[in-house]
């Protein structure tokens, strides 16, 4: 477990010494400050809703931005050989990587505290779903991370990791928007499998086992899809 | 200490290494060679554990590389080719990340990265991005990596690839010094290397080992034969031919392109006996006017050729 430590200090490391880091930070602070604070006003309601209604998609396409070097920048230079000659185990630098992954979002999630802070001030906030709205970004961005981390470790080519991260976050987050097409019989079940269904049940305050398990599992699965990519590697 | 069994890796349909076995006892350099695409690499990196074999076995000490392959690579110190490191990270930052990914105790880790620095000529740039380094200083980077935890086998693909002449003597005597006391596996391609460096060479082709042993005994293994080369002066062809041929051992007798007046020709003979004082007796009783007499042995280009040219 030591291991993991360390890759994880390593690759969170590794973020900021690069100008990558920055970049997302400001073009996600951007983009979520912007489409929340321009119909904020208008709606003159003190909540969230509409910051944490936007961010399955914002994470759908900044998530796999800041996952995509993980395993794509190791293969493409040969240092995941060193990585994989050292004594480590698959699982430790799956680990680590995906929890370095997690900590960088949650580092993006950091400034975005001020505007409940700020909000609070305005009206009445009510911090329940605030609170409830924060695990569930937390639960997303595990999700998402995984199928970064999954889709990184597919290529070599850090640009086609992106789309195909890209390409499952935004299927996950649609998928329940796109039923209407589908006879009623599936729909029930296919409505389950969105990201968005269920975080926006955690995003009104609502912690329910079944929507924390849903991005458990998710996660899950795609770390043993990276694991099982590592190990098709050998 | 490493003993390997019917190893086999297929990429695909292409088979890499076919079959091949060998032991390598605790304290030798052994060199592997091999033309470009013969399997050097993928061998090393099969005993690495980085590529698990299609089918064989590896086992290092005690330990099977697919039961214990976090013992063997704790055993172990890789670099791999031209050394990919991360480029991002300064020297020092990584170097002290391999000290803690191998697990060394915490008041050991400053003092050994310091005598790696000191030992790999890097004081100069631990502060510096691996990335801005040049290539003999990233080959040294890589070196110190795979010494980091004074491993018992140390294995190198072509470490010297890419230095500079006098870093690659400076490397051949890193080699020479760990090699007294641990076991060193390298491949490359530059014979003269082998032969200064490595105490045992292993010669493979097509993935299969054509040749294994000291370097003394593959030279004597080579053809067998020698090759004398002669200038006279005042001769005639034919009658050298035949005057030669009568000397017990010569194989075969043949002219060369000579200078101006003198003839050259080449002798091949059997190697077991030196026949440069018979040919001088012949010369000396006719009216040749002898130039030059040498004695070429087998060189270890020859027996390379020969061994890796055929099929």
């Amino acid at each position: 477990m030591q291991q993991v430590k360390y890759i994880f200090k390593k690759e969170f490391g590794a973020y900021f010494v690069s100008p990558i880091a920055y970049i997302v930070i400001s073009i996600f602070l951007l983009i979520t400050g912007w489409f929340f604070f321009m119909t904020f006003f208008l709606y003159n309601q003190a909540n969230l809703r509409n910051f944490f209604g936007l961010l399955p998609i914002t994470f759908s396409f900044v998530i796999p931005a800041v996952t995509m070097r993980l395993f794509s920048e190791e293969l493409n230079t040969g240092s995941y050989e060193i990585l994989l000659t050292m004594p480590v185990r698959f699982k430790d630098v799956v680990l680590g990587k995906f929890l370095a992954g997690v900590a960088f979002v949650g580092a993006m999630l950091v400034p975005t505290l001020s505007y409940p802070l700020i909000i609070s001030f305005l009206g009445p906030l009510d911090w329940g779903p605030v609170i409830g709205g924060y695990i569930g970004a937390l639960l997303l961005a595990a999700s998402f991370t995984s199928i970064g981390l999954f889709a990184s470790s597919l290529t070599r080519n850090q640009i086609v990791a992106f789309i195909i991260g890209m390409a499952i976050c935004f299927s996950l987050t649609l998928i329940d928007k796109m039923l209407f097409f589908l006879p009623q019989s599936l729909l029930g079940f296919l409505e389950h499998l969105g990201a968005d269904f269920h975080f926006g049940n955690i995003s009104k305050g609502i912690i329910d086992s079944r929507d924390v398990l849903y991005f458990l599992s998710l996660s899950f699965i795609a770390l043993y899809g990276t694991g099982l990519a590592m190990e098709e590697k050998s | 200490m490493i003993h390997a069994e019917n190893l086999t890796r297929y990429y695909k349909d292409l088979c890499a290494v076919d079959r091949i076995n060998f032991d390598i006892q605790k304290g030798e350099i052994m060199g592997l060679l091999g033309p470009n695409g013969a399997g050097k690499t993928t061998v090393l990196r099969m005993l690495t554990g980085y590529l698990k074999p299609t089918s064989g076995t590896i086992q290092v000490k005690e330990y099977g590389i697919d039961t214990h392959p976090l013992q063997i690579k704790k055993l172990m110190g890789y670099l791999p080719e031209a050394a990919p490191l991360y480029q991002d990270m300064l020297v020092y930052d990584y170097l002290h990340y391999v000290a803690n990914i191998r697990e060394l105790e915490r008041q050991q880790k400053m003092p050994r990265v310091r005598h790696l620095a000191d030992l790999c000529g890097l004081n100069g740039v631990m502060h510096k991005p691996i990335g801005e380094l040049s290539k003999g200083f990233k080959q040294r980077v890589g070196l110190a990596h795979a010494m980091m935890n004074d491993p018992e086998i140390l294995i190198m693909d072509e470490p010297t690839s890419g230095l500079d002449p006098n870093q690659i003597v400076e490397i051949r005597q890193i080699i020479k010094e760990i090699g007294k006391e641990k076991t060193v596996i390298l491949s490359t391609h530059i014979l003269n290397e082998a032969e200064a460096t490595c105490d045992r060479v292993m010669i493979i082709n097509q993935g299969k080992i054509v040749a294994d042993g000291s370097m003394d005994t593959l030279k004597q293994k080579g053809r067998g034969e020698d090759l004398i080369s002669i200038s006279l002066r005042n001769a005639e062809y034919q009658s050298v031919e035949k005057e030669l041929c009568a000397i017990n051992g010569v194989v075969s007798v043949a002219e060369d392109d000579g200078e101006d007046e003198a003839m050259k020709v080449k002798v091949v003979c059997k190697s077991t006996t030196d026949l440069r004082e018979e040919i001088y007796m012949k010369v000396k009783a006719t009216d040749w006017i002898l130039l030059e007499l040498t004695r070429e042995t087998q060189t270890l280009e020859n027996i390379f050729q020969d061994l890796t040219k055929e099929n």
